[in-house]
Order: structure tokens, then C-alpha cells, then sequence
């Protein structure tokens, strides 16, 4: 990395010191002040050369960095700026509480039965994956032995790193063929999505109790079920809801496990949630941009302007609420 | 929680017996219950690969490995072959990663190095802000907005100006094709890898790096002498991770590749991935032919997606992916 025959700094390089200083007493006048300052050996280190090209190099690494951080934010606020900017212009009250117009090609009309679709099915996949999560969770860190605790974070890896069309194709298998699309089979779906980022966010938390509280709770006699319920949950708890709320922003947003089981809807409000498909943001915004209309266009955009607004606000209060859980450990 | 812990000692006999039995019950059934959980995590990935497999055995009968090379996908014949997707999905992927690896690193740079704690912590959470984005709206932002800028401006550029080179081939008519799916998968995949390589790089410990700063390295030098290096076992995890992710994104990709069904040199052509030849396919999924190539399809998408999670895993075994991927 370094050369240590650089030639980096120049006063040292300067030929030798002696005649460098006959020279600069000799010619005095006839040398230019620059050409002083570059042979003066008490002057100050001033790089070139090698050096001056590893500083250039290391400026240039730097600026790429910082580029591609505000590329990255410049991109983030592109995208914000086009949902929010397009969205706004549809965004009423009607457009939260209407149904969407029957026919294609009108304008108007609102996306009420998608936002009740998706909160119903969101709440169901949450009533699902939370409590499995958490209680995974507890065996990875209660119960399992090193070599059952790594087996199933390696599956719960897997499961999280699995495309999410392929949940979706499987629940289609499990659920829907021989029966037909359901609101349900979303939120199987959707939990299943769901699991591993709770139980490893969870199991994340778990493991930062700290062990005092839980030898207090062993001195005192009190039995495990109740050191628990009693102690280590409480205390996890902020961090037990940070990973909750990030799971359902990232799931509330998720459409390719719904559009085989979830997908085929009509417009109206409904909380059926056994004997239909539900109508949901994610496949109604797919929807609408695979038919391609001017006016389903614009309710799209409202719609994601809707799902964005919630997701971002989700995980950015589901980000404080951590911070805040781990700064008052 | 309350009174009868503490006293048990002072129960009368009955009592404290009653009060053990209902702990040792208590500690019983917290144990099945949370064994069942993790149990159900490992059942539920078995019972994926297993429905998949059957799903798809129809079509593996039919059309057994030449399905992979095959590519052909006209369901009106009864025509099915992966290879146009599997193109689409290396080429879509390979450029999605040849953008997004050294583009993560930076950011990942900028903020463990160069960026003070209060810039940090300001941009750290937007670049993930990026993540949480769902794939649909970007999608939708894809076809309508990023696609037309696309054709209009960036196509015609690359042409003029690389069009020797056949991937650059003329721009498209509508600005959807592998090139607006790849750029749209980068953006996805930026994310990952650069919140996955900042936590690596606050990690290398700050001694070596001081070390190298006294020996007279520049800090571009500590980062690429010092830094990368010690880093470059989780990077190259990072890296499969969002693989992983490009090659398995559905949605976004369907909405901007254009559903294409033959092979083009050329990235401003329309194509198709695995994923998105799936997800194009939902409604219209209708013979049991068609549906068993689909599942094929999807297995096809599991075992890549599955081998680059475990190439993450394993590249990185000291240091716990998953934990970082999952947040």
C-alpha cells in the first residue's frame, strides 16, 4: 500500500541539503520565490508527485461515496416526490371512503373496500405471526441447544430469504385449489412473510434482557413459565413491538403472495373473510397497472399514495419506538 | 408473579404442592408451545418445497429437464420451457448486481467512514426507507415515470454512445424491457447491501485501521488495504443476499419487463423472469398443464433462490446475516 521509496515530500528529495542551500544563497535574486519555498528544508511539508496523486486518488474515492449516497437519497425522494405529487391530486375524503366506480374508464370514486380489505387481512397475518414469532423466538433463546437453535434460525433465514411468489404459489396449492381465493389464504400468506422478521427481530430483543433480572427472578425461587411471562417479556416489549410494526409495514406493502390467492375481487367492501377473495391495495394498484386506463391510473396513484404514507410512517415510528425501548435499558 | 412464589415455603403441605404442579404444568406447556412455533417455521419451509415439488410434478413428468432449456411458453399448445426466463432472470439479475455491488459498497463506505454520527444517522435510515418501499409502487413508478424517462433520454444516450456494443441495442418503443427491470431490481437490491456492509465496516476494528493511517496510508487507501479486506467475507454475503432478492422480485419486475417471450441481446428489449412470468400468469392460470408449469417454474425460482440464501449463510458464518437481513 505505502512504497517506502515514494519520493513524497519534496524538500527532503531535494537533492542534497548543501547545495540546494549554496544554490539558494547564490542565486537568491535570480530565484523565484516558489523555487525557495520548494528547496527551504525548514519550509512546511507541501505533497507532490506520488503522494499528491494517492491524496487525488483517495479525494476521488471519497466524492464517489458521497455520490452514491445522494444518489440513493436523491432516488428515495424521486420516488416519494412522484407517488406524493400524483396521489395528492386524487386524495379526498371520497377517495377514502367510496367504492371505486364500477365501470372502467370513469373517473372519481375511492378505494374504501381495498383499505378495509388490506386492514382486515393485515390484522388476521399479524393475530397469526405475532404470536409465533414471539414464541420461536423464547425457544431460540429459552429452550434450544446450540445445535436445535442454529437449525432453526437457519430455517427461519431460509424462509425469510424464499421469494415471496413462492409463498405465494404455495399457499395457492395449499388453500385455494379445489376451494377458491379467500381473504384468509392472503393472510396465511402474508404471516407467513410475517414470521421469520418477527421472530428473529424478537429473538434479537431476547437476547439483551439483561441477565440480572433473570437471576433476581432464579433467586427468588420464581419457576421459568413465570420468570417469563413476568419478566423477560415485559422487558422486551418495546423491542417485541418495534419488530411487529416493521413486519406489517414490510408485509402491508407485499403483492406477490396475494395475487394467486387473494386477487380476484369485486369492488364493494367486505369482511368476509372466509368466503372471498378481499379486495386489497397491493392487488388493486397491480391491478390497475397491468389494465392500463387513464383514470384507474390515477386512482392507482392515490392508492399508493395511501400504502406509501402508511408503510413509511410505520417504520419510521416503528424505528423511533425501538430506539427509544433501547434507550431506556 | 405475586404473592405465592415468594411464600411457597410457608404454604401448608397441599398447597405447595398444588402451587409446584401447576409451575412444573406452566413450564410443560410454555415448552411445547414455543417448541411448537419453531417446529412450525421448519415445517412450513418443508411443506413449501413439498407443495411446490407436487404441484409442479405434472410438468416434471412431462417435460423433464429439457423444460430448463426449452424455450418455448405458448400455453395454447401446450408449449412450456424456462429458458427465455432464465435468460431474463440471469441478465436482470447480473446487471440488477453489477450496479448495485459497488453502489451499496459506497454507501456503506459513506456511512461508516466518512459520514459524522448526526449525518448518519439522517441517511442510514433513508437508504433503508428505500427498502420498505413495496415493490408494486415501484413497479407502477417504473412503468409510468422511470420507463418514459428511460426511452426518452438514457436509451437513445447509450445507443449513441455504446450502441457498438448489442446490448445497447436501439431503445424501445415504451421504455419497459430488461434494461428498466434491471435498474429497477438495483434499486431494490441497493438497500441490502449497503445497510449490510455499513454494520460490516463499523465492525473492523478501529486499531488496524489507525495503524494503517500511521504508516502513512490515505483514508481511501486504510479503506481499500484495511477496511475491504478484513469486510470482504460479509460483503460477498451481502452481495448473495440481494441476489437472492433480485432473482426472486415478482411484481416490480412484471410491471416494467414488458412480458416478452423470446430472447434479446439487447437490454432496451422486452423479456422476462422466472418470477414474473409467474406472477404475469395469475389470472389467466387456468388448464392444470399451465398451472403445473407454473408450479415448475416456481421451483425452478426456489432451489436458485434457496442456493444463494445458503451461499450467503455459509460465506459468512461468523457473521450472523440473517440477523441484518430480517430487519
Amino acid at each position: 500500500m505505502t512504497d517506502p521509496d515514494d519520493p513524497d515530500v519534496t524538500p527532503r528529495e531535494a537533492s542534497d541539503p548543501s547545495d540546494a542551500a549554496l544554490q539558494a544563497t547564490a542565486e537568491l535574486d535570480s530565484l523565484s520565490l516558489l523555487a525557495e519555498d520548494l528547496l527551504d528544508p525548514s519550509g512546511p511539508l507541501t505533497p507532490s508527485g506520488h503522494l499528491r496523486r494517492r491524496q487525488m486518488v483517495s479525494r476521488l474515492a471519497e466524492a464517489a461515496q458521497t455520490t452514491a449516497a445522494v444518489l440513493a437519497v436523491a432516488v428515495l425522494g424521486i420516488l416519494v416526490y412522484s407517488v406524493a405529487s400524483r396521489g395528492a391530486s386524487v386524495l379526498s375524503i371520497g377517495f377514502l371512503t367510496k367504492d371505486p366506480p364500477v365501470l372502467s374508464g370513469v373517473a372519481g370514486g375511492g378505494i374504501a373496500p381495498a383499505i378495509v380489505g388490506t386492514a382486515l387481512i393485515m390484522a388476521v397475518a399479524t393475530a397469526i405471526a405475532m404470536p409465533m414469532g414471539i414464541l420461536a423466538a423464547l425457544f431460540l433463546t429459552e429452550f434450544a441447544g446450540r445445535w436445535t437453535a442454529r437449525a432453526i434460525r437457519l430455517a427461519l433465514d431460509l424462509l425469510n430469504g424464499l421469494p415471496t411468489i413462492v409463498v405465494g404459489l404455495f399457499v395457492f396449492g395449499l388453500l385455494v385449489v379445489g376451494h377458491h381465493q379467500s381473504g384468509f389464504a392472503g393472510s396465511v400468506a402474508l404471516a407467513i412473510i410475517m414470521l421469520p422478521l418477527i421472530a428473529r427481530a424478537t429473538q434479537e430483543v431476547l437476547t439483551l434482557v439483561p441477565a440480572g433480572l433473570r437471576e433476581a427472578a432464579d433467586a427468588l425461587g420464581v419457576c421459568h413459565w413465570r420468570t417469563v411471562l413476568g419478566v423477560v417479556l415485559p422487558t422486551a416489549r418495546g423491542g417485541i413491538l418495534t419488530a411487529t410494526v416493521l413486519a406489517v409495514a414490510r408485509a402491508a406493502g407485499e403483492t406477490a403472495p396475494l395475487i394467486f390467492v387473494c386477487s380476484i375481487f369485486s369492488n364493494t367492501t367486505s369482511l368476509n373473510l372466509f368466503g372471498q377473495a378481499l379486495p386489497n391495495i397491493p392487488v388493486y394498484i397491480f391491478n390497475a397497472s397491468e389494465a392500463a386506463e387513464r383514470y384507474g391510473f390515477a386512482r392507482a396513484w392515490g392508492a399508493a399514495f395511501v400504502l406509501l404514507a402508511f408503510i413509511l410512517l410505520a417504520s419510521l415510528g416503528g424505528r423511533a419506538l425501538g430506539r427509544r425501548a433501547t434507550l431506556s435499558r | 408473579m405475586n404473592a405465592p412464589i415468594g411464600l411457597t415455603g410457608t404454604l401448608p403441605g397441599d398447597a405447595r404442592s398444588r402451587v409446584r404442579s401447576a409451575d412444573r404444568i406452566g413450564d410443560g406447556v410454555l415448552y411445547g408451545l414455543c417448541m411448537l412455533a419453531s417446529l412450525l417455521a421448519v415445517v412450513t419451509l418443508g411443506a413449501i418445497a413439498y407443495k411446490v415439488i407436487d404441484g409442479a410434478s405434472a410438468s416434471i413428468s412431462q417435460f423433464g429437464l429439457g423444460f430448463l432449456t426449452h424455450s418455448a411458453w405458448r400455453p395454447n399448445f401446450g408449449i412450456f420451457g424456462a429458458g427465455t426466463f432464465l435468460y431474463g432472470t440471469a441478465v436482470t439479475s447480473f446487471a440488477a448486481l453489477l450496479l448495485a455491488v459497488p453502489l451499496g459498497i459506497s454507501i456503506g463506505l459513506y456511512l461508516s467512514m466518512m459520514a459524522s454520527r448526526r449525518v448518519r444517522g439522517v441517511i442510514g435510515p433513508l437508504v433503508e426507507m428505500l427498502a420498505a418501499i413495496p415493490s408494486v409502487i415501484l413497479g407502477f413508478w417504473g412503468i409510468l415515470v422511470f420507463g418514459p424517462f428511460l426511452q426518452a433520454h438514457l436509451e437513445p444516450f447509450l445507443h449513441r454512445t455504446l450502441g457498438f456494443l448489442p446490448i445497447f441495442g436501439a431503445p424501445s418503443s415504451t421504455g419497459s424491457g430488461l434494461f428498466n427491470a434491471s435498474l429497477i431490481l438495483t434499486i431494490m437490491v441497493v438497500p441490502i447491501i449497503a445497510s449490510l456492509s455499513r454494520d460490516l465496516f463499523l465492525a473492523v476494528p478501529q486499531e488496524l485501521q489507525e495503524g494503517a493511517t500511521a504508516l502513512g496510508a490515505t483514508r481511501w487507501e486504510v479503506l481499500r488495504g484495511v477496511v475491504l479486506p478484513s469486510a470482504a467475507s460479509g460483503v460477498a454475503a451481502a452481495a448473495f443476499l440481494g441476489l437472492g432478492r433480485a432473482l426472486g422480485e415478482a411484481i416490480a419486475v412484471t410491471q416494467v419487463i414488458g412480458a416478452g417471450d423470446f430472447i434479446h441481446v439487447s437490454l432496451f428489449q422486452t423479456g422476462d423472469t422466472l418470477a414474473s412470468r409467474i406472477a404475469d400468469q395469475y389470472q389467466g392460470a387456468a388448464t392444470p398443464q399451465l398451472v403445473a408449469s407454473l408450479f415448475y417454474l416456481g421451483l425452478i425460482l426456489m432451489v436458485i433462490g434457496l442456493i444463494a440464501n445458503i451461499a450467503a449463510q455459509w460465506i459468512a458464518r461468523r457473521f450472523d446475516v440473517g440477523r441484518v437481513a430480517a430487519r
